[in-house]
């Protein structure tokens, strides 16, 4: 083996170390609850709690909703920004990436300072109302992952000409919009939406702050009282995030095996 | 009346003015070609008619109808572009039916058209593919088909071909000509490819900076350019300097040898003038009114044809000879004689 190649090596072997570690003694501490043996009582106990099933569930829900609406604001804005206004993608990639570097925190006091009950528009006066504004901050924090998904996706399609061949057939912006250009994102949005649903399913700061039953104060609630439970969680949490990248994953392999398949021609 | 009628059309980026006072009447049924060097405003001119982008002046009128300002979905227009643009989510049916299913045509009928349009490209049984499971010229072929499958009342080409290999743009070239003809449709094609221009077109635009060099005949184009850049681009073309010979007299010096010309009129003698050939003016031999002697200066294999080019006491020019598989072609050095009938000499001012 050459020195280069050793050193990669070396170097892969350090980082599967710093990132594996950890996770495996958490493992193998959440099968300890029985004194004396390996179990997997914390998980079941975990999987009978009913909040954690209700936090789950809620936090899924909004997931949803956040994909839902974070494709419907993002797909039109990108495409917008990449066939009409490709002078403002700076200013759209600069604006898109704020949530990175604007701590949750300083959001959700914001939040509450803007749409408190006393406020005009009270968004924190009613549960379903607190879960609207909690859903806008989850479509905030996973704007910088679902925009560079659908702004990739975009690249690799050649908008510019599709959406004028489409013209050119006498189709209007939303025939474009949804029946050329959106199926073409297909894999791009998906990739987009996996990242959003682990964001939101692991934020702990807005939810906390709003108090809503989401999955991330349960982990902390669970954390703050319980021993193996939280490592439990914890590694329920780590499988459900890379379930997300493995479909990620699995959906972009099936396309370029898709786009590249050999073809027979007549 | 012209069927499609461009009048004095322009077009602005800022300050950079892309089309000049664009004046043009397409007739009903023909096939026209905007031909020009990159960057000359040909695209830009087919893109004002396609409706992509928007005249900073003048007016554009399809059958006595004013669509200047009508947007791209309302001219029914059909358009063909250099990049296939099918549809990468649907297959080849699903392409073709796009347009008709947008202006809400009964599925019946859809499908009664899809089917003939397949025929019409000879694909008949590539509906159920998509696209990426093409090749270029079928990707190609599937795009004229649903431009045409909406019937547009004009047939727009934006160098559908120069994506393709040579041999399968000759062969889709003459397809694109002979749809054209069986379905009599007003077609605009643009291209930078003379040799397509002249093989496919009724009538040629040449265009240069933005501006029409010269309308005509591809036969016209070929044989009577009336500008220098005409001459030039259309063609391979040899240019020389030339001397009056002797005031009042058709004779001019080339390189010292006297050659016969069209018309001098009255020139003075000693008048410099240019003059051009094609190289297929030239014939070996000294049978031609007017013979040129040299050495061969290089000698370019073309399979069909041999280019030679000749070298004179200063000029050099190029003249091409069919290739004869039992004969060996001139060689490099040799001596050479050759001859040219006046008629084919171009003067150019």
């Amino acid at each position: 083996m050459n020195r280069p190649r050793l050193q990669s090596w070396i170097v892969m072997g350090l980082a599967s170390l710093y990132f594996l570690v950890p996770l495996i003694a958490t493992f193998e501490f959440s099968l300890r609850l029985k004194r004396g043996e390996y179990s997997f009582e914390a998980y079941r106990i975990v999987f009978a709690d009913a909040r954690f099933q209700e936090s789950f569930l809620f936090s899924a829900s909004l997931a949803v909703a956040t994909i839902v609406l974070l494709t419907l604001l993002v797909v039109p804005t990108a495409y917008w920004v990449q066939l009409r206004l490709p002078k403002l993608r700076p200013l759209v990639e600069f604006i898109t990436l704020l949530p990175l570097v604007i701590p949750a925190i300083v959001l959700v006091f914001g939040y509450l300072n803007l749409y408190s009950s006393a406020s005009w528009l009270p968004l924190t006066a009613t549960p379903m109302a607190t879960n609207i504004l909690l859903t806008c901050g989850y479509c905030t924090l996973a704007l910088p992952y679902m925009y560079r998904s659908v702004d990739t996706g975009l690249r690799a399609i050649d908008v510019r000409t599709l959406t004028e061949a489409a013209e050119s057939l006498g189709a209007g912006w939303a025939t474009i919009l949804f029946r050329v250009i959106l199926p073409n994102l297909t894999s791009a949005i998906l990739s987009g939406a996996f990242l959003t649903f682990a964001v939101v399913i692991g934020e702990f700061t807005i939810a906390s702050l709003l108090n809503r039953p989401a999955f991330g104060p349960y982990l902390q609630l669970v954390g703050a009282n319980r021993a193996y439970e939280p490592a439990a969680l914890a590694i329920i949490a780590f499988l459900v995030t890379w379930a997300c990248m493995g479909l990620i994953q699995l959906i972009g392999a099936a396309r370029t095996r898709a786009m590249t398949a050999p073809v027979e021609i007549p | 009346m012209s069927f499609i009628r461009l009048d004095h059309l322009r077009k602005t980026f800022g300050a950079n003015t892309v089309v000049h006072d664009f004046d043009l009447g397409i007739e009903r049924g023909a096939f026209l070609s905007l031909l020009g060097p990159s960057g000359c405003g040909k695209t830009t001119a087919l893109r004002m008619l396609a409706g992509f982008e928007k005249a900073s002046a003048g007016r554009i009128l399809i059958d006595g109808t004013d669509v200047t300002d009508l947007p791209p979905a309302k001219r029914n227009v059909g358009m063909v572009f250099q990049a296939y643009a099918l549809f990468p989510n649907m297959t080849v049916a699903e392409n073709i039916a796009f347009g008709l299913k947008v202006a809400g045509k009964p599925a019946s009928g859809i499908a009664g058209r899809v089917t003939e349009m397949l025929a019409l490209i000879k694909l008949p049984d590539l509906g159920k593919r998509y696209p990426y499971q093409l090749s270029g010229g079928q990707q190609q072929r599937v795009a004229l088909a649903r431009a045409l499958a909406v019937h547009p009342q004009v047939l727009l080409l934006d160098e559908p071909l120069s994506a393709l290999d040579a041999k399968i743009r000759v062969s889709l070239r003459e397809e694109i000509r002979a749809v054209q003809r069986a379905l009599g449709i007003t077609t605009v094609f643009v291209t930078h490819d003379q040799e397509e221009a002249l093989s496919i077109s009724d009538t040629i635009v040449v265009m240069n900076d933005g501006r029409v060099e010269q309308v005509g005949t591809p036969f016209d184009i070929y044989n009577r350019p009336k500008s220098r850049f005409v001459a030039n681009f259309v063609g391979t073309l040899s240019t020389f300097n030339a001397r009056i010979a002797e005031s009042g007299k058709d004779i001019l010096l080339l390189d010292g040898q006297p050659v016969i010309a069209p018309d001098l009129a009255a020139r003075p003698a000693g008048t410099t003038l240019g003059i051009a050939l094609r190289p297929e003016a030239f014939s070996l031999g000294e049978s031609g009114p007017n013979r040129l002697s040299g050495t061969i200066g290089e000698v370019t294999f073309l399979g069909s044809i041999v280019r030679l080019r000749i070298q004179l006491a200063e000029q050099t020019f190029s003249m091409d000879t069919f290739n004869q598989p039992s004969q060996r072609p001139p060689a490099v050095g040799d001596k050479i004689s050759v001859s040219f009938a006046p008629t084919d000499m171009l003067l150019l001012e």
